[in-house]
């Protein structure tokens, strides 16, 4: 078994132990980086000196027995949304193509805190929105199980370097299903974990009240140990939640007694690709035979979800987006040719008499804004934006956001009450295994049904995590979703590794091109 | 008043709170530093940063809220208020909405000359926000070339939002004075309108009746650019004679045309329109979700309550009452501030007499302070001396005269009271010497002595400046009155 076979928890013990070399791990992955991202995609940049020279240095450290962090000399990659100091965030956006940021999210500080090796920048959907990682303006990923598909999105580059072996770790961010859906799709483990139990304090926002940053990793364990390192309060964030943070890493490996799952119809409607529902019902099954006891419960609320999100998202992302306006941040437009095109409407216009047409005229501000807007955003981007600026305009408001916020109390609600009975609910993460490359690019609707099953724990504010649990006939990685009430990441982890010391759907690679 | 229109007026005014910091960052809130130098990711609006709200802040606003009877609400919320402008970095500002920190209060406004009816204005509300950064637009060569400083930006802001009560720019201006002098008293801003640490905008109509009798109300103005308390009251001036013959040329009511804005002029002495927009401004309020809500305890607000000190309105009522001042001279002694009041209190104290302590810091000690530009804190003859002298005056050690002399003398040496009486050379004439004296002077002046006595008795005033001259203690007074009797009696 090659090093970039083992998991990120196996090759820390041998960095421990010192049966290798944070410089030959990265290297390793490196290397693979090299031979296989052409094809995948994964990565936007990658910095292999930097990242060796952080190895270099942990090892030095670790061999004069100087006290090390949590993932010393572990690679991580990180989604191109979260700020590192020095470095770009392009967001996967043409509009924040040459954004540096001047400081350090706080999640990737504690990567550099925990002696990670930052390997480099993932690709991802536009702004985190999408759900196919298609809608990047910088590059398109594969799905390493069928390059022909879609690694999921947002955090599709994330996914699809775990998945490929490119990085044991990613850290990727989940606004309505981008760190879960992908990781179903690809085949790892990946946890959206409870809002504000990992600072958002450098995720460059898309909608602020339901983005959080999770781990990627190969198995429940290995999500176990990036979480230790990112979670926590935040002073920076005022969202976030003052709880202890929990060393999920040693906890994980304790197995939980008379576990009960909620199963929800609502997450096996019509629509339900046989082979998911085969492979989730497959995976309860294994959980029963672990001992716990599954219940039929209900979230009514649940078929309102993706109508809710999609009026909350947008509407906070139309706000958080403002700011690239060619001003202050983002691509502003030539303005020698816009100031020549306004002057030749505005003398077209004076031509022809056209009074209302010179009063209606933009400013040399407002056209600046419109063109650097239209030019730097790709279409999802700006359909979201309309559709936010829209559901927030006065005489719509009330019937849009706030009715959206009072129909997210409701899904809320919902939870609430099932876990009153159950300790986790179990289901599918995606109606389907992954799509093909271009299939829903033209059908934004078709898109946004890719989030059925998970928008719910970003309305609700509650953690879930996507394990793989099996395949399709066509040989694609299926994810079973569990979902726990806030705060319980420990249980879910757990849960987690109950099912993969059961399965080994977690150890598949998929042949690389 | 015979205009046959009433001013109707509402104010709102925005104060710069003093804090270090900034509303939503740890950025220093210092005026005149080198542009975007006080400035870091969050209030500069860097993708990725998220405010986290300055308590103190919120303490300053709920002082000044507190101070003007407004209700508190137990739970309130940030709202992000979105448009699209080079200062505002974020493209929205936080502000507060529906649910402002603070609203339903009032204050009474008098003027000392009585000009107008004693009356209580209401306050609206009272919110929190952040200030937008600064804009400067330099033109020249047809290159519209535009800086801009955001060190202002996320300054904390607070919005003090009036009924339309005033009735008169005069009104208006009794207003800003009280809240100014207000705000200083609860040192919660410096009030500096140069530097932009108060502002004022103005809502201004006219309520009016037709030659039917029917009420009607003009067109609401709001006028912006006013960079003074006088400047407001002109410019309401102005406003109102505008709107006057706006409305006679035109009839136009409240509600046929959208409300404006108009520029104060302060050159040119007039307002102007502003460009108006097509649609009008929809601002998209919501709910700022990277902030959690605020809720205030009942403790919290009997805290800030109970420390806010005794205050502009009950101060002038307790001079006027206790110590007798007028109520002229005690807004004169309020206007000060509360570090003067506190000088004229300790004074008036210990000497007895809080009118002669009144008038004595009214013409001497006030009058210094403005010729040597210091504060009260740093005038040198503290309020114990000053007080000790004063109660010399009253047991007669001393004239006014010469006690004037004293007190310039302690200005220049920094002596006490006793030390410099001594250097002077003041001390207690006996009345046998002054008797003594008297007839002196009356030898000496036959012809005074046969004037008074002729009726003529102002003629006796020659004598108090020849007494002075042979002994400067001579009480001037009492030098006349002896001179008076032992001209009668001989």
């Amino acid at each position: 078994m090659s090093l970039t076979d083992l998991s990120a928890s196996q090759i820390l013990a041998d960095l421990n132990a010192r049966r290798v070399s944070s410089v030959e791990v990265a290297q390793a992955f490196i290397d693979r980086i090299e031979r296989h991202d052409k094809a995948i995609g994964a990565f936007l940049r990658y910095d292999a000196s930097a990242a060796l020279a952080t190895a270099r240095e942990i090892d030095e450290r670790r061999a004069a027995g100087k006290p090390v962090g949590l993932l010393a000399g572990l690679p991580v990659a990180v989604k191109d949304l979260l700020c590192s100091k020095g470095d770009l965030a392009t967001c996967g956006s043409k509009i924040l193509e040459n954004f540096r940021a001047p400081y350090d999210s706080t999640v990737v500080a504690g990567l550099k805190k925990a002696d990670a090796v930052l390997l480099g920048r993932t690709n991802l959907d536009e702004f985190a929105m999408g759900g196919s990682t298609e809608n990047s303006a910088l590059g398109q990923t594969r799905n390493p199980w069928d390059t022909t598909r879609t690694p999921g999105g947002s955090s599709g580059g994330s996914a699809a370097a775990v998945a490929a072996r490119l990085t044991p770790l990613a850290v990727g961010t989940d606004t309505g299903g981008s760190i879960r859906q992908p990781a179903g799709l690809c085949g790892i483990t990946g946890m959206k974990p409870t809002y504000g139990r990992v600072s958002r304090y450098g995720l460059v926002a898309f909608a602020s009240s339901l983005d959080q940053a999770g781990p990627m990793g190969t198995s429940a364990e290995d999500a176990a140990l990036l979480l230790e390192a990112i979670a926590g309060h935040d002073p920076a964030d005022s969202t976030s939640i003052k709880a202890p943070s929990v060393a999920y890493s040693k906890s994980v490996s304790q197995p939980l007694a008379g576990l009960t799952l909620g199963l929800a119809p609502e997450h096996f409607g019509p629509g339900l690709d046989a082979d998911v529902d085969a492979a989730v019902r497959e995976a309860i099954r294994v959980y029963e035979s672990l001992g716990a006891t599954v219940k039929q419960v209900s979230l009514p609320h649940s078929k309102y979800c993706v109508a809710t999100y999609y009026i909350i998202a947008p509407s906070e992302a139309s706000s958080n987006l403002a700011r690239y306006d060619g001003v202050h941040f983002g691509h502003r437009t030539d303005e020698r040719a816009m100031l020549a095109e306004l002057n030749a409407e505005r003398q077209k216009l004076t031509a022809a008499g056209d009074k209302a047409g010179l009063n209606r005229l933009d400013t040399p501000l407002v056209r600046m804004y419109r063109r650097s807007r239209s030019e730097g955003f790709g279409p999802e981007v700006k359909r979201r934006i309309m559709l936010g600026t829209y559901a927030l305009s006065s005489g719509y408001y009330d019937a849009y956001y706030l009715k959206a916020l009072k129909v997210r109390r409701l899904i809320r609600q919902d939870f609430d009450a099932v876990f009153q009975s159950v300790d986790l609910i179990a289901g599918p993460v995606t109606a389907s295994p992954a799509f093909k490359l271009g299939e829903k690019v033209d059908d934004p609707l078709a898109m946004y049904l890719v989030d059925l099953y998970t928008v719910s724990a970003n309305l609700a504010g509650i953690p879930g995590i996507s394990i793989p649990c099996g395949f399709s006939a066509g040989g694609l990685p299926i994810g079973l979703q569990l979902q726990a009430p806030p705060l319980e990441e420990d249980r879910l982890l757990r849960a987690a590794h109950m099912f993969q010391q059961a399965t080994d759907w977690h150890t598949r690679r998929p042949n690389l091109p | 008043m015979s205009d046959p229109y009433q001013i109707v007026i509402g104010l709102e005014v925005h104060v710069q709170l003093l804090t270090e910091s900034k509303l939503f960052c740890g950025c220093s809130t210092r005026y005149g530093a080198e542009p975007n130098t006080q400035t870091c990711p969050i209030c500069t609006g860097m993708p990725g940063t998220l405010p986290v709200m300055n308590r103190r802040a919120f303490e300053l606003g709920l002082r000044t809220a507190l101070a003007i009877d407004c209700q508190i609400a137990p739970f309130t919320k940030w709202d992000r208020k979105q448009y699209y402008y080079p200062d505002l970095p974020k493209g929205y500002q936080i502000s507060q909405f529906d649910l402002p920190f603070s609203h339903d209060g009032w204050m009474d406004i008098r003027d000392a000359k009585g000009r107008f009816e004693p009356k209580r204005v209401g306050i609206i509300r009272a919110h929190l926000e952040e200030d937008a950064g600064k804009s400067m637009h330099d033109e020249h060569a047809g290159e519209a070339d535009s800086r801009i400083d955001l060190n202002r930006t996320g300054t904390p802001l607070l919005e003090i939002v009036s009924q339309p009560d005033m009735r008169s720019p005069l009104e208006a201006r009794a207003y800003l004075d009280e809240l100014k002098l207000l705000l200083e008293y609860l040192a919660v801003s410096d009030c500096n309108m140069q530097e932009g640490s108060l502002r004022v905008d103005a809502n201004i109509n006219l309520h009016l009746t037709t030659d039917s009798g029917e009420n009607v109300a003009t067109p609401i103005v709001e006028i912006k650019n006013m960079n003074s308390f006088r400047a407001v009251e002109r410019a309401l001036e102005y406003e109102a004679k505008r709107q006057w013959q706006v409305w006679q040329e035109t009839g136009q009511r409240l509600g046929d045309v959208p409300k404006q804005t108009r520029g104060w002029d302060d050159a040119a002495n007039l307002t102007r329109g502003q460009r108006h927009k097509e649609e009008s401004s929809d601002y998209r309020y919501f709910p700022d979700p990277d902030l959690v809500p605020v809720r205030v305890s009942t403790e919290e607000i009997e805290q800030v309550r109970a420390a806010l000190g005794e205050l502009p309105a009950a101060l002038r009522a307790r001079l006027e009452k206790t110590y007798g001042v007028s109520l002229y001279d005690a807004d004169v002694l309020v206007n000060q501030g509360r570090a003067v009041v506190a000088y004229y209190l300790e004074v008036a104290e210990t000497c007895g007499d809080g009118k002669m302590a009144s008038n004595w810091i009214q013409q001497d000690v006030l009058r210094t302070l403005k010729e040597q530009s210091i504060t009260i804190d740093a005038y040198p003859v503290r309020p114990a001396q000053l007080a000790e002298l004063l109660s010399k005056v009253r047991g007669g050690e001393v004239d006014t005269t010469r006690a004037r002399e004293v007190l310039a003398q302690m200005l220049a040496t920094g002596h006490t009271v006793t030390q410099t009486m001594s250097d002077l050379g003041i001390e207690r004439v006996d009345e046998s010497q002054l008797v003594e004296l008297c007839k002196q002077l009356l030898a000496a002046n036959p012809k005074v002595v046969a004037e008074v006595k002729a009726g003529k008795f102002q003629a006796a005033g020659a004598l108090i400046g020849q007494a002075k001259k042979l002994n400067p203690n001579a009480n001037p007074a009492r030098v006349r009155e002896i001179c008076l009797e032992l001209i009668a009696q001989s």
